[in-house]
């Protein structure tokens, strides 16, 4: 009934995100950790090329180069310059690549039919439903998730009993890929979208709980001895001191396994659905539309990118006070 | 000297651990009465903090036991109020809300814990810096508003755990005069760890000095020195008479502490 047709989900990113889960989640490795798995290959190859051309350039910039210092921060506007420059690059490799010739359309179209097709596919082929079906199963999925591992992660984190009873279960059910369970889903819940939202709950819950249980779990034992003698019991030193101490860090958490449970969703879709972006991704495969399937990728980094945005917004509004002296 | 509100029996800590069991604090009487001002002086790692641990509920004794008002301690309380050497202020609030923070858990009403915040804030001179939070304020200042939200809670006792150690000797010297101002005004009844034997002086009415490890009260001595005590004091021949004591007493018990990890 399933055969593995079209691009199989890459247990790489899987394997890779693993890693890092276990370290607390600083600032600027959640970033790094964000764009990894999702930006791996296509960056490193033009990246590679970037390198070559500034060394050609001359000496002047090889000398600014040479005068960065470790940690030295960036100009606000200096940092954004950089960051849209690579795009900018980015695209002008795949332009080089596509318009010169060097690749066949049949692989990889060019960028201005890729915006083309793209245009076609949401004024003609309805593709905005595609993304919307998309962008709710994701929000449903996750929102499912992270309400059930908030209470189990706190718990958890809180209390040590109960760490010890879940830990060992939850360490070995967060490195269950979801993909490989969309058979057994399927075979449960059929192609609908309960099957999809499945798909996202198993591969961003038992991550939620684990780093979740981590971060209340590193709550600064002075804090809690201090809250004791200001007259806290041990229910008000969780409600009190853990949940608002970790709840940045949850926030940061959240964040993160958002990004997840994109690529859970298109994996999902790619196998037995009849809407949303990684369904277009499998219909153009068949008509080996190079065009729409990049289209369909750079909206779900787009979406990505912009949902990440929001968040860390939201986490800086919402908690004013993690954001001094960093 | 009245009865004592809080009374220390037999009290001691063995620390079991991997390399075998380590006497920390041997058996300890101590009696504090009500308005005392006790520092506890002595080497670092001779069981001073583990003492007031105990007090503050946060340890519990091998054996003994520590009363106050005549009730057994057996957990910490709001009664005992406790300034840490860390900063211990909770960064998600701001300076008046980690002042509230133990009202708050009192159940007292907004504006009520409020007018007692300002009070306290008040006191330990942070008035205008309310809604700054801990990561904003120098090391002084945040133990200044530690300071408050210890004395906002009314604790029949003020427990401090070498709080001045990690700042700079000039603003630890003005912490010093502003917790006796405090202290005299308020006459709570202090019991104050240190390792610093002018902090000790300038401030109690009586010095305890403890030996080396394990642990035991070595000295026991009335400040001759009375409230209101101004800075000065820190030159005058009765300071330095005991100053010279406690140093030799103390000086000792490094030694002793040296030896025994040499040996």
């Amino acid at each position: 009934m399933v055969s593995h047709a079209g691009p199989r989900p890459s247990p790489l990113p899987k394997a890779e995100r693993a890693d890092f889960t276990l370290a607390p989640v600083g600032r600027g490795q959640g970033r790094d950790g964000d764009f990894e798995p999702h930006a791996a290959s296509p960056s490193s190859g033009s990246g590679l090329q970037a390198g070559a051309r500034t060394a050609g350039e001359g000496s002047s910039a090889a000398r600014r180069r040479l005068q960065m210092k470790p940690l030295e921060p960036v100009a606000p506007h200096r940092r954004i310059a950089l960051g849209v420059a690579f795009f900018v690059l980015f695209v002008l490799v795949w332009a080089a690549v596509t318009f010169g010739g060097f690749v066949s359309k049949t692989f990889l179209a060019d960028p201005l039919t890729m915006l083309r097709s793209g245009w076609t596919l949401l004024a003609e082929m309805n593709f905005a439903y595609d993304i919307g079906m998309t962008v709710w199963r994701v929000l449903g999925g996750f929102v499912i998730a992270a309400a059930l591992a908030l209470p189990l992660g706190v718990a958890m984190g809180a209390y040590k009993p109960i760490e010890a009873f879940f830990e060992p279960f939850v360490s070995f059910a967060r490195y269950l890929p979801a993909s490989a369970f969309i058979p057994l889903l399927i075979l449960w819940a059929g192609i609908g979208e309960t099957q999809k939202l499945a798909v996202i709950f198993i591969g961003a819950f038992f991550n939620l709980v684990l780093m979740i249980a981590v971060a209340v779990g590193n709550t600064r034992r002075d804090l809690v001895e201090a809250a004791y003698t200001l007259g806290c019991d041990h229910r008000g030193v969780v409600r009190r001191v853990l949940i608002p101490g970790a709840a940045p860090e949850i926030a940061e958490i959240l964040r993160m396994v958002l990004g997840w449970a994109w690529t859970y969703v298109i994996v999902a879709e790619l196998i037995g659905a009849s809407s949303g972006i990684g369904h277009m991704i499998t219909d153009s495969q068949a008509l080996l539309a190079t065009d729409q399937i990049i289209f369909g990728i750079i909206v779900i980094g787009l979406i990505g990118l912009a949902s990440d945005l929001l968040f860390k917004l939201g986490n800086r509004r919402l908690f004013p006070w993690a954001q001094i002296g960093r | 000297m009245s009865a004592p509100i809080l009374s220390i029996r037999g009290v001691s800590r063995r620390f079991t651990s991997a390399h075998g069991d380590t006497l920390a604090l041997e058996a300890t009487d101590l009696d504090v009465a009500e308005n005392d001002f006790i520092t506890i002086l002595g080497p670092s790692g001779c069981g001073k903090s583990t003492l007031l641990r105990i007090v503050a509920g946060l340890d519990r004794p091998s054996a003994g036991e520590v009363q106050l008002d005549g009730r057994r301690i057996e957990e910490p309380g709001a009664d005992r109020g406790m300034v840490f050497q860390s900063y211990t202020l909770f960064p998600w609030l701001t300076v008046r809300d980690n002042v509230c923070f133990g009202l708050r858990e009192r159940g007292l009403a907004r504006a009520e814990q409020l007018d007692v915040a300002q009070a306290f804030i008040g006191k330990v001179g942070l008035t205008g810096f309310e809604q700054h939070y801990p990561k904003q304020l120098s090391g002084g200042m945040q133990q200044r508003t530690a300071l408050a939200r210890a004395l906002a809670n009314q604790p029949r006792m003020l427990l401090m755990d070498e709080p001045f150690g990690a700042l700079d000797h000039q603003t630890r010297e003005l912490m010093q005069e502003l917790l006796l101002g405090i202290w005299e005004a308020e006459r709570k009844t202090v019991l104050f760890v240190t390792h610093d034997i002018d902090e000790a002086v300038f401030m109690a009415n009586r010095v305890v000095v403890m030996s080396a490890r394990p642990g035991r009260i070595k000295l026991d001595r009335p400040v001759p020195l009375g409230y209101p005590r101004h800075y000065s004091v820190k030159t005058s021949p009765p300071f330095a008479a005991l100053k010279a004591e406690l140093m030799e007493q103390v000086r000792a018990e490094v030694l002793a502490a040296q030896q025994a990890v040499v040996a």
